[in-house]
């Protein structure tokens, strides 16, 4: 399993991120020398065992079903690049 | 001053040796002068330091001073801080004024501290050497020629300078103990869920925790005690009693069975780091402590395990990254989606990308098999490995870092020699034990640091180990040229 450009431009597509063409190749190498390292997991005779998630077995706990937050948008928003009368701005999305 | 550790500048201020205020503007004075060399800070917050240094000292006039009460500390640059730029090392939140306080910060904050900044650090806490930073790389006070590791070098950096006497750190795959380790400091990573991620960025959520950085054990042991517990904004934050880490800190040693895992000391191994940590273990020998060998086989996958779990959750976490609601947006977006892949391309730093892009292809129809749930299946094999050596022993021991710090740029261009400086490291946060590196030697001017891992929610047993070790050595006490007595 290894990455060639145009694995590479379908994944970078997914991630959201724009690649340089002229990086395209060197960043082909250093992503397959990291699946290489990887790969040794193929090797690892895992049998039945259950994958772990996370460190702890413990179920989520919930908490009581109350609003806890109240209206922060005068807190929040000013750090938004854009913004017009409470609203986030982004460039338009339907012609 | 800042020759003293946390513990004895609580007394000195107790005593009225100096105010709060007289230590916050003498630590100040060392970082403007001596950072500009180090680059260990992003941010130095000295109005709102020496604003709650007189807090402080107001609070101890009224008879109300809390555990940390006027003691100097400084936030790794990935903790929010309501109002100061909380940038975690990259271009993306070089424009973010948080607008909360994280947990841990709102913890320390209550029991008195000062906080005099934010430290630098390796983006999105992505990396060994903290040369990944937006800010420029961390140099290593004990030879500026060489990196602190990383990912929390200017925590580690600061402390080992004396700029700062303690400091926060997180630690994903060694963050804490690697810098640690290589600049001669104490760095303690807690049990997964002992301290709140809350306000903490995620880089990968199921292995992130944050811990203390200090110059001595004893340091750690104070500021974890007011760092853990529950938190009810953290569903993965344990809700269990905290320890007073500092009462046990002097328990004798004897009948403490150490492991030693054969797997921590290759043939690879750099003789004189082995050297170190077998002169360390005599030292515990000596004090009571018995060595019993053991082996951890799955350890050796704990690499490949981790570079596929945690860039998996790291793509996950770092999709809010938009440019929409907060952080760095793109010049002339022509449409949602350009401005989207700009705004991440642009904000995003080379190992940040390269990260998302591992952990997007690990988790993308077709390999999520072969990559995500293998490496889930290795995950659960390494964490049994340590159930079982537990059954046999107290603690598990070993060096924290395949080698001494290394030069600037010298893995720069090589990611997969980069990720093995974790080596030792890593497997324990894979299966979320408690660990800490504490200084054990000093090799042609560079310091070593040794291991010391503990059984699930056992902080006070290592804490004890180290300290111990500590009152009969004074590695911990070593310090860099650097600095001198400005």
């Amino acid at each position: 399993m290894a990455l060639d450009p145009q694995a590479l431009a379908r994944v970078a597509h997914l991630a959201r991120l724009h690649l340089d063409p002229t990086d395209s190749a060197a960043l082909t190498d250093r992503l397959n020398s990291i699946l290489d390292m990887v790969n040794q997991l193929q090797d690892a005779n895992v049998g039945d065992v259950a994958p772990m998630a996370h460190p702890m077995d413990v179920a989520q706990t919930l908490r009581a079903d109350v609003v806890t937050e109240g209206d922060i948008r005068a807190i929040v928003q000013p750090l938004a690049p854009a913004t017009e009368d409470g609203c986030y701005l982004v460039p338009r999305v339907i012609e | 001053m800042h020759r003293k550790t946390l513990t004895e500048l609580q007394a000195g201020l107790a005593r009225g040796d100096y105010s709060a205020r007289e230590l916050a503007e003498h630590f100040i004075k060392r970082i403007q002068s001596l950072d500009p060399e180090l680059n260990s800070f992003i941010s130095i917050t000295a109005e709102q330091a020496l604003a709650q240094a007189d807090a402080a000292d107001a609070a101890r006039a009224r008879g109300e001073a809390g555990p940390l009460n006027g003691l100097p500390i400084a936030h790794k640059d990935i903790f929010c801080t309501r109002g100061v730029r909380t940038s975690c090392g990259s271009r993306m939140l070089d424009n973010f004024n948080a607008p909360y306080d994280a947990t841990v910060v709102e913890k320390l904050q209550a029991g008195g501290a000062v906080v005099l900044g934010k430290t630098n650090m390796d983006e999105f806490a992505m990396g060994s050497s903290n040369e990944t930073s937006y800010y420029g790389p961390v140099k290593n006070p004990w030879d500026l020629t060489r990196v602190p590791g990383g990912s929390s070098g200017g925590s580690a950096a600061a402390v080992a300078a004396r700029l700062v006497p303690a400091a926060t750190g997180t630690d994903t795959g060694g963050s804490i103990r690697q810098p640690a380790a290589l600049t001669g400091i104490t760095g303690l990573k807690p049990t997964y869920g002992r301290v709140s991620r809350w306000g903490m960025i995620a880089f990968a959520s199921s292995l992130d925790q944050a811990g203390p950085m200090a110059t001595s054990a004893a340091d750690c042991a104070l500021l974890l005690s007011a760092m853990a517990g529950h938190d009810p904004r953290d569903s993965t934050c344990v809700d269990r009693p905290v320890d007073n880490y500092s009462a046990d800190l002097d328990k004798p040693l004897t009948g403490l069975r150490i492991g030693l895992p054969k797997e921590f000391f290759p043939a690879t191994l750099d003789g004189r780091i082995a050297d170190s940590t077998h002169a360390a273990l005599r030292e515990l020998e000596k004090q009571g402590a018995t060595l019993v060998d053991i082996s951890l086989p799955s350890v050796d996958l704990s690499v490949p395990a981790y570079y596929v779990i945690a860039p998996a959750e790291a793509s996950s976490n770092l999709s809010r990254f938009d440019g929409v609601r907060y952080g760095y947006r793109c010049n002339d977006p022509q449409d949602l989606e350009d401005m989207f892949k700009r705004s991440r391309s642009e904000g995003f730093g080379a190992e940040v990308k390269r990260r998302i892009l591992v952990g997007t292809y690990a988790l993308s129809h077709g390999y999520y098999d072969a990559y995500y749930l293998k490496a889930q299946k290795v995950r659960r094999l390494i964490s049994d490995d340590f159930v079982r050596a537990f059954e046999q022993v107290d603690v598990i021991m070993g060096p924290t870092s395949p080698e001494l710090a290394f030069g600037l740029g010298a893995k720069s261009d090589d990611p997969v020699t980069m990720y093995m400086a974790d080596v030792f490291t890593i497997a324990v946060n894979l299966a979320g034990l408690p660990a800490l590196s504490m200084p054990a030697g000093v090799i042609d001017g560079l310091p070593v640091g040794v291991q010391v891992i503990g059984n699930y929610f056992r902080e006070g047993q290592i804490l004890n180990v180290a300290h111990r070790f500590q009152q009969a050595t004074d590695w911990h006490q070593q310090q860099p040229a650097f600095g001198g007595d400005a």
